[in-house]
């Protein structure tokens, strides 16, 4: 079943300004071009709690889930 | 086009701390009661708490709620009305120590209690010294909120709508309230949520301003829905600027920075706050320090090629101390600044943080408008909480920790007076009028024909950027009038937006021009109640209405001892008194004062 892109597009949405501006970059820079494994992993991602997923962008603290490297190396691009 | 119709005791709109207390309180009393959603619940901006939630528990030092009230009151200039206040304080131990009993990992004691720590403009005996009165979860409070009151509520079979976002208000001719529409974002489907109550929890509208400390989901839709529907909005001359954002980005960088040492500069490297508060210096309280760096910008010795900002100072501390005692603030400084505060200053601005106006409520949660001589009439079957409500217990600026109590107590509040409501079978389920959606329907069909149309994220700069330079921190006469004629032409423009996405389903381009619907509503209330308030009182200063002996800090109490309306229909504004007696007899009303710290 392939993944909506809208669904995940609004799923980078998050409640600290800190990542949407994270996110508002990286839809602007890379999100077109995410193939559907990358969405998923993605859209897997994107479950995490804000607090943790900010720490692993900015490298506090370590991304530890091989799946989601990935994406982590993308958003955390300046 | 048919619309699919649902009914329900209650539906709610909005799933942060507000919202969600609210729906405990229904459902826990067995309603049926539906909360409706824009994302998952713990993705509500409630997250970004961190500072904790107030209430005078003592544990930590002597305190009670007479005191809190008196913080409070004095806080919030003396706008803000003195019944809520002394509810919503002595409220406080009793929703804070429920939220522990939910699960809530606050902080503890050695001996276990919950532990507190101070917090700028909570005092002890009426303004004598500093007391510990803010409860927190480490540095996340807010989440941890959130998260206790999420997993209850799955408990008490809440049942929640995610990813489905309220459209508009339904009112019958008498103005009861009947529900809302809503669409939902997964089918693109418009449905009517039919309920004997509907109460908004929608959260604040940062994000009319151009430098924001709030995520970009903070667009104000209960007030734009409310306002459309004829309910006017109150106190929105009135937001609070927190000194600190990052110049650019708007992310919040903690009071903790100068509590550990940092400094602010201008482009002469001076340590301008000296000049401005030669106690206090950098310390100095937030409003006091917002507009001394906008002084500093407007008489051109901001930094940077444009003049535009100041620089938070903190390469004297030693990478240890910073590393140790201001975590997150590196990070922070490097993703969005591009500077590593350990090596260079961080440019920084006054940034908009908190919006202390919002839908006119009591201390019940009932929403309340001006209706045949009465100024506070309840709007039969409409209840709102939590930032988007005004109750008013911020008044013309709010005390930091104060905002996540307000959620608690009013959420439990606007719950409680639901199901008293019903009980005295003052609430029916109505019959809805055969145009309930027609409004809605309306503008999403707008939208979909609308072609030659204007950018929805052109629009949504020029109202931020009208916004950000004719009702900021500071204030002058001629450019708040220029910025009302200046907002209501950005406003026209927003009437003719148009989005080149046309899909039906996940379409986040017909969610943002939505969005942009509110937004626009809430600045125009923004603009003309600022325009229209001559005096100074809290957060909104003006320079024409400096300090003086006749009005101390710029305020006026002869004329303008009142709260604003701004209705959306003719842009017109009325006035209503500030109640200053307390809810009980035997508490004494705090007299009017100078605010002076
Ligand atoms: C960075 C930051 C730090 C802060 N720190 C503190 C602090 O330490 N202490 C304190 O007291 N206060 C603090 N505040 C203020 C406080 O966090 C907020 O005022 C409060 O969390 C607002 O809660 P709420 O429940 O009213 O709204 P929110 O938590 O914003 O929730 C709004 C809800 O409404 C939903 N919604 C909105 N529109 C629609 C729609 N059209 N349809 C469906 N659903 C919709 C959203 O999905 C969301 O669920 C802070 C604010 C910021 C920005």
């Amino acid at each position: 079943m392939s993944i909506n892109r809208g669904r995940v597009r609004w799923q980078c949405r998050r409640a600290l300004l800190e990542l949407d501006l994270v996110f508002a970059r990286f839809l602007e820079r890379d999100f077109d071009r995410l193939t559907d494994g990358q969405l998923a992993d993605l859209e897997d991602l994107l479950r995490c709690e804000d607090h943790d997923l900010w720490a692993m962008v900015n490298g506090s603290n370590p991304c530890e889930v091989d799946r989601w490297k990935e994406m982590i190396g993308l958003l955390s691009q300046r | 086009m048919t619309v699919a119709k649902r009914t329900f005791d209650a539906v709610i709109v909005g799933a942060g701390g507000a919202g969600l207390r609210a729906a405990l309180q229904l459902s826990e009393s067995g309603l049926k009661t539906a909360v409706l959603t824009k994302v998952f619940p713990t993705r509500s901006h409630t997250v970004a708490a961190q500072g904790g939630v107030a209430a005078s528990l003592g544990n930590s030092t002597e305190d009670n709620w007479h005191w809190h009230m008196y913080d409070t009151v004095k806080g919030s200039d003396w706008l803000g009305d003195q019944d809520a206040i002394e509810f919503m304080c002595r409220k406080a131990n009793e929703v804070v120590v429920e939220l522990e009993h939910y699960g809530m990992p606050f902080d503890r004691t050695d001996n276990g209690k919950i532990y507190q720590r101070p917090f700028g403009g909570h005092s002890q005996n009426y303004g004598q010294s500093p007391v510990s009165r803010s409860c927190a979860a480490a540095d996340r409070t807010g989440h941890a909120m959130l998260h206790a009151l999420y997993q209850r509520n799955v408990r008490a079979n809440t049942q929640f709508f995610v990813e489905w976002m309220a459209l508009d208000l339904i009112r019958n001719a008498d103005g009861d309230v009947l529900g809302v529409t809503a669409l939902e974002m997964e089918t693109g489907e418009v449905s009517i949520f039919h309920a004997k109550a509907t109460i908004f929890a929608t959260g604040g509208a940062g994000r009319i301003f151009h430098s924001s400390t709030n995520a970009f989901i903070n667009t104000g839709d209960g007030l734009g829905m409310a306002a459309r529907a004829g309910v006017p909005l109150e106190d929105m001359e009135f937001w609070q600027f927190h000194p600190t954002g990052v110049f650019g980005a708007g992310v919040l960088i903690t009071e903790g920075v100068r509590g550990e040492g940092g400094i602010l500069r201008n482009a002469s490297g001076e340590r301008f706050m000296e000049r401005y508060a030669p106690n206090l210096k950098d310390l100095a309280s937030r409003d006091v320090v917002s507009r001394s760096m906008v002084t500093e910008i407007n008489e051109g010795r901001g930094c940077g090629p444009d003049k535009d900002h100041v620089l938070l100072d903190i390469t004297h501390l030693s990478p240890e101390t910073i590393m140790k005692r201001l975590p997150g603030i590196r990070e922070i400084s490097i993703q969005f600044a591009g500077v590593d505060p350990i090596k260079a200053p961080i440019p920084v601005v006054p940034t908009a943080h908190y919006q202390m106006g919002g839908i006119p409520t009591n201390y019940k949660g009932q929403v309340v408008a001006p209706k045949g001589g009465n100024v506070n009439a309840p709007v039969t079957g409409f209840y709102a909480a939590g930032e988007c409500a005004c109750a008013s217990v911020h008044g013309a600026n709010r005390l930091g920790t104060n905002s996540l109590l307000d959620l608690l107590v009013f959420g439990k509040s606007a719950g409680e007076s639901v199901v008293e409501d019903l009980n005295s079978g003052n609430l029916s389920l109505k019959p809805l009028p055969a145009d309930a959606a027609d409004v809605s329907l309306a503008r999403l069909a707008r939208l979909e024909g609308q072609t030659n149309g204007e950018s929805v994220f052109d629009v949504g700069l020029d109202m931020r950027r009208t916004m950000q330079k004719h009702a900021g921190v500071f204030r002058f006469d001629n450019l708040l009038k220029e910025g009302v004629s200046q907002i209501l032409s950005v406003a026209e423009r927003a009437k003719r937006t148009e989005i080149k996405d046309k899909s039906k389903v996940w379409n986040t381009a017909r969610t943002e021009a939505l969005e942009l619907d509110n937004l626009i509503e809430v600045a125009k209330a923004t603009m003309v109640s600022a325009e229209a308030r001559k005096e100074s009182r809290g957060a909104h200063v003006r320079d024409d209405a400096p300090d003086s002996p006749e009005f101390p800090n710029g305020r006026n109490d002869n004329e303008w001892l009142k709260h604003t309306l701004w209705f959306s229909e003719g842009n017109r504004l009325e006035y209503k008194p500030v109640t200053m007696r307390p809810l009980s007899q035997d508490v004494e009303p705090i007299a009017l004062a100078k605010r002076t710290y």
